[in-house]
């Protein structure tokens, strides 16, 4: 709660919750924090529920894409406190590339792997089950 | 003046050692701080200035003088000789290597293969994986794919030794066959029906015991296997009292306890348990009782290599060095002569580096993206459906952050 009121007087001008539609009821899942004109380019985005599972598997598929292809200068995250579940995952970009692109190609890139991960193992799964069930014949 | 000059020619060249501390310990000539020093970097300076002095040297040890750099870069290059265990191939890190992720690669070289399955445990293989992705399907495993477990017990009476709470605890963990996929998580949520337990979200339970004495026990008994009826109350005891239309839905899968013998409480003639149970959806992270895996875990491939032919006495010894099976003495012309036959059977103990004649001979080293996953399955679901159900986990946490994200105005 400290760090994040820290953060909170560092940074005027915060754009607060953004979350789905139906505001009130809805749990908010991303806050988007941006420093007093700082360009779209470096944001922290608060990923509320969430902890090293996808920070460090999105931190790395960010990363991996970060010199040539598109402009990505920094990408790291942090939990704000043990008892906090949420992290501060952060992206500076050069050129003015907006932060939520990099982020936005890091989860649909994510979420290929797993489907490849995916489509694999059932595909083994499958194999060793047959060649089990066939020296019973 | 010259006092004060040689003052801070002191703190920025010197840590003093003080009778009650260290002083000046931290870098401070940084641009602007010393007046009249101009402290901003200057490569030609630093090359002028820099030394490396080689004081001793063998084949397995050095010391050597770094002059003229800064503590934060002699630091990093100890920490790298360390434990440079991080993954560094990111784009850009190492010059004349292509590191940026390509999706194409990725599938051609990314491998699994299964080692050993039964309905409770597996052992398989991925290959071709950062760390960072195959440790988030371990984490997910551990903490985020959700079972069903007890998680309201109402005691109607207890006269057992065990006390109300610690017997709800140990109820808690019991594993409960049901298929959490056909059930909902509980709202929980302020102002919602909270108490009503409907089909949708809630199996209930029922253990209803009472001990009595044994009336065909013979008189002089003292085995109390014998002289009681129901002393022990195990988990076969529970039963599965269907919720609306549950009878039906769930005709063909028996709900109920994994294991019919977890003793979960004794009892003596005159003492009864009589609980209501509501089971309800879960997550690892909110609690353990809700963890579908007993373990789940990997390690990374060993890779053993010879760099030179080791021969008799020194042959055996090698072999010893190791976990059976990985290392084999062969007979070639007369000659014993050790060979590595399989190094994942190893169990990387490093005790070859104490044998100071071998340790030059031998290469210890780990596949970094190979990893050897081993899960254990409480027996709620089969292991290999608990290891799909996680890769969909990280599926969906990557959808609803892009949904969110396309839900916005921003972007």
């Amino acid at each position: 709660m400290l760090r994040e009121k820290y953060i909170l007087l560092l940074l005027t001008n915060v754009k607060r919750p953004r979350s789905m539609a139906g505001e009130s009821e809805k749990k908010i899942l991303l806050e988007m924090v941006q420093a007093d004109g700082a360009d779209e380019g470096c944001v922290t985005f608060v990923l509320h529920d969430e902890d090293h599972t996808l920070g460090n598997s999105l931190r790395y598929m960010i990363m991996k894409k970060s010199v040539l292809v598109t402009d990505v200068e920094f990408c790291g995250y942090t939990i704000t406190h043990p008892s906090e579940s949420k992290i501060n995952f952060r992206i500076q970009t050069r050129g003015g590339v907006p932060a939520v692109e990099p982020l936005r190609r890091g989860l649909t890139e994510l979420n290929d792997v797993c489907q490849h991960v995916l489509n694999t193992f059932q595909a083994r799964v499958n194999e060793f089950k047959e060649r089990q069930e066939q020296p019973m014949e | 003046m010259a006092a004060t000059r040689r003052n801070v020619e002191e703190i920025r060249t010197r840590v003093i050692l003080g009778e009650f501390g260290v002083k000046n310990v931290h870098t401070t000539d940084f641009p602007g701080n010393y007046p009249g020093f101009d402290d901003t970097w200057n490569m030609p300076a630093f090359q002028r200035n820099f030394r490396v002095d080689v004081v001793h040297m063998d084949e397995s040890s050095m010391e050597f003088d770094m002059v003229g750099v800064d503590a934060a870069i002699a630091n990093a290059f100890r920490r790298i000789l360390l434990a440079e265990v991080h993954t560094t191939d990111f784009p850009g890190n190492y010059p004349g290597f292509d590191d940026t992720w390509n999706m194409s690669a990725f599938q051609r070289n990314f491998r699994v293969d299964v080692v050993h399955m039964d309905e409770s445990s597996m052992e398989f293989d991925m290959v071709g994986v950062d760390a960072a992705i195959a440790n988030a399907f371990r984490r997910i495993l551990l903490a985020e794919v959700p079972t069903m477990a007890i998680e309201k017990v109402f005691i109607y009476n207890n006269t057992s030794i065990v006390q109300d709470e610690v017997l709800a605890h140990r109820l808690g963990l019991v594993p409960i066959r049901a298929d959490p996929r056909l059930f909902e998580y509980k709202n929980t949520a302020e102002g919602s029906a909270e108490e009503e337990a409907s089909e949708i979200d809630t199996i209930q339970l029922q253990l209803k015991v009472k001990c009595s004495r044994n009336p065909r026990a013979s008189k002089d008994s003292s085995d109390p296997r014998e002289l009681y009826l129901n002393h022990m109350v195990y988990s076969r005891d529970i039963t599965w009292v269907p919720i609306g239309n549950q009878a039906d839905v769930f005709a063909d899968c028996s709900i109920g306890p994994v294991h019919d013998d977890i003793l979960i409480a004794q009892l003596r003639p005159g003492q009864e348990l009589d609980i209501t149970m509501h089971c309800v959806k879960g997550v690892g992270k909110d609690h353990a009782k809700f963890s579908p895996v007993a373990t789940a875990s990997y390690r990374l491939l060993p890779d053993i290599s010879l760099l030179e032919t080791v021969e008799g006495e020194r042959a055996e010894r090698l072999k010893r060095c190791f976990s059976p099976g990985v290392m084999q003495v062969e007979d070639v012309d007369g000659r014993k002569v050790a060979r590595v036959v399989n190094s994942r059977l190893d169990t990387c103990s490093r005790e070859v580096l104490r044998h100071s004649d071998l340790k030059n001979a031998v290469k210890l080293g780990r596949v970094r993206d190979h990893f050897i996953f081993t899960v254990e399955s409480t027996g709620i679901l089969p292991p290999d459906v608990l290891v799909t159900e996680a890769i969909k986990v990280l599926m969906t946490k990557c959808q609803t952050f892009l949904n969110e994200l396309n839900s916005t105005d921003l972007g």
